[in-house]
């Protein structure tokens, strides 16, 4: 094993889950004030909006427990 | 399938998912450097890191939409496979059969073989294992090109090459540790990719009670609601399976076979950072798997619901005049999520199957490298050959996972090839391994002849069915079947002959003496005394919880 120390495994878990996250979030933010042409099945129940954020606090909480973990 | 048509910021979803992955095995590369890094990711994970990627391993291209696609086909009978299918053996795995694996510290599933029985009986497993495992790994990667074909609108051959270039890449770099390392991201991604499915199924129908009463208010004769109260006749479940079948076949035989001796499952436990870990592992794991059905089963009884209404406007593809199954999961993700949350649906797929391929190929590159190469080719071989080698077969194992991959693209049944598969190797594999684990007097040629009759059983069984020289009633014992019922059922059988075989040629040949066999077998093994802990962190109190729960869900879905 290498000298160095790696980072954990739920530090990668955080940060793309807050990529991801966000981006979906945003996403769902600008279709609110400016609906696509064509809608999905429950689209008035914003679910990118929602889903999004939580997909992002989730991954925000955990990439910041362990941005400073190493194993 | 028609493309579902994805948007700039799907694209971007997809490519930081790409991105990610390649990024850590080019990140995980600098801290692999022996052998036993590539191999068993330095044996030191969690019990929470080695448990997520025991079941995400297993969480390949049939989990998602094939799973789903059978919920449409065969109702919640295809639950099984998640519950009784699964938690006995992982739980058993947990507490019985781990701190053999553990404490022998052997690489493989066909090194313990050796060490056990002898060079043969190894050799011949790990050739199975290695054509089984080339096999699957194919049909992954048809899968996974599959999505990019009818999704994105690839090119088949670009679809494919795509894919296996991927995997060759990141595995090849950093082995089991970035094969781990995706398989716990790919986790997450589906939960967060694919849950929500069944949570908008919900809402728009408005209850899990309303999803029940409208399918069985179109199945009257046939239940697809239920678990257990309708399999004493197999005419009235939609899998036609008597519960002799998903007891002793699927619950027993193909569920034990798979999660206590697929080497692909157990490796992962392998990689924990000690006992208690690598017993904590499979424990863990049996939670996540018995909530699985919450996405997979719940989002294919929502399928069926909408069907039945004309209302809904949600039908599955028909290819050539044949309803596409697997169309049903990727059909409600274009119906529920908008631009973004496609992109996620989509990764959580390709996840899937990256995550289901990777695993395959560093189990191929494993066995391989110890148990074909240095036990049979090069035996001197150090260290950094070894290392060299598992990077070369990597590659080698991808490009012949093509070539499987273009035969799996011509069979009409993945799922029947599939379960097949595993009834060959898997499920007289599992005899071998009990009977050797628990019984000291089971002898190596006992072993090599009981393996080769349960493989060659089951081989014969399955061509013989195909090819009509065999009436298949005689193997379900059922006037009626599916392709299903049959798998349950040949795979008991192949389990059977192989004990049989195995117990008789052992009382009439030469047994290894019992010193030989400290440490391998359950009785002549001085029990591994854990440093003792609290109870919450004992294995065994979450079996329990573990099993508690699995009892109450079947009685809940009777």
């Amino acid at each position: 094993m290498s000298e160095h120390k790696m980072k954990s495994i739920w530090f990668f878990v955080g940060l793309i889950l807050m990529s991801m996250g966000s981006i979906i979030f945003i996403t769902g933010i600008y279709q609110y004030f400016f609906p696509p042409a064509v809608k999905t099945v429950l689209a008035d129940t914003h679910p990118n909006i929602w889903w999004g954020l939580i997909m992002a606090v989730f991954g925000s909480v955990m990439f910041i427990k362990t941005k400073n973990h190493t194993v | 399938m028609e493309a579902i048509g994805l948007t700039l910021i799907d694209w971007v979803i997809i490519l930081i998912y790409f991105g990610f992955v390649l990024g850590i095995g080019i990140y995980l590369r600098k801290f692999t450097t022996s052998e036993e890094d590539f191999f068993l990711a330095g044996r030191k994970n969690s019990s929470w890191v080695a448990g997520l990627a025991f079941l995400s391993a297993n969480l390949g291209a049939l989990e998602l939409m094939g799973m789903t696609g059978n919920t449409f086909k065969y109702g919640m009978f295809v639950a099984h496979f998640y519950w009784i299918g699964a938690i006995p053996a992982m739980l058993f795995l947990g507490i019985y059969m781990m701190p053999f694996y553990y404490s022998s510290k052997i690489k493989s599933i066909p090194g313990y073989l050796k060490v056990r029985f002898d060079e043969k009986t190894r050799v011949l497993n790990a050739i199975a294992f290695a054509i089984m495992t080339l096999l699957v790994s194919g049909i992954n990667l048809y899968a996974m090109a599959l999505v990019l074909h009818t999704f994105l609108g690839w090119n088949w051959d670009v679809s494919m090459w795509a894919s296996a270039i991927t995997v060759a890449i990141y595995v090849g770099m950093s082995g089991l540790m970035s094969a781990i390392f995706t398989e716990i991201i790919q986790f997450f991604l589906i939960w967060f990719g694919l849950f929500l499915v069944s949570i908008l199924g919900i809402v728009e129908i408005g209850s899990v009670h309303e999803i029940i009463a409208r399918i069985n208010e179109y199945s009257a004769h046939v239940s697809f609601t239920t678990l257990w109260s309708t399999s004493a006749d197999p005419m009235k479940n939609g899998m036609f399976v008597h519960w002799g079948g998903i007891v002793l076949g699927l619950g027993f035989v193909l569920s034990f076979g798979y999660w206590t001796t697929d080497f692909l499952v157990v490796q992962r436990a392998f990689s924990a950072k000690d006992l208690r870990s690598a017993r904590m592992t499979p424990i863990l794991a049996s939670f996540f798997k018995m909530a699985l059905p919450f996405i997979v089963i719940l989002a294919g009884l929502i399928a069926i619901a909408l069907s039945n209404d004309p209302k809904s406007g949600f039908k599955l593809i028909q290819d050539g005049g044949q309803v596409n199954y697997d169309s049903a999961l990727p059909l409600l993700i274009a119906r529920y999520y908008p631009s973004g949350l496609v992109g996620l649906g989509v990764t959580a797929l390709l996840a899937g199957f990256m995550a289901g391929q990777a695993g395959n190929v560093s189990a191929f590159n494993t066995v391989w490298t110890y148990d074909i190469y240095k036990s049979v080719l090069n035996k001197n071989a150090s260290n950094k050959n070894l290392l060299w080698m598992g990077r070369i077969s990597t590659i080698v194992g991808v490009v012949i996972s093509l070539v499987t991959a273009y035969w799996a693209k011509s069979f009409p049944s993945i799922m029947d090839y599939m379960q097949a598969i595993f009834s060959w190797v898997n499920a007289p594999l599992f005899a071998t391994m009990l009977l050797g684990m628990f019984l000291w007097w089971i002898t190596p040629n006992g072993a090599f002849w009981g393996l080769v009759a349960g493989i060659a059983s089951s081989f014969t069984m399955y061509v013989g069915v195909k090819f009509h020289w065999i009436n298949e009633s005689i193997i379900t014992m059922s006037n009626v079947q599916s392709d299903m019922a049959a798998n349950f059922w040949r795979a008991w059988w192949a389990w059977v002959i192989c004990a049989v075989v195995t117990v008789v040629v052992s009382l009439f040949t030469k047994r290894k003496p019992k010193e030989e066999l400290v440490g391998f077998v359950k009785g002549l093994t001085a029990e591994v005394q854990e440093t003792p802990v609290p109870l919450l962190k004992r294995p065994e109190f979450y079996a329990i919880i573990s099993l508690v729960i699995f009892i109450a869900l079947n009685i809940l879905f009777w």
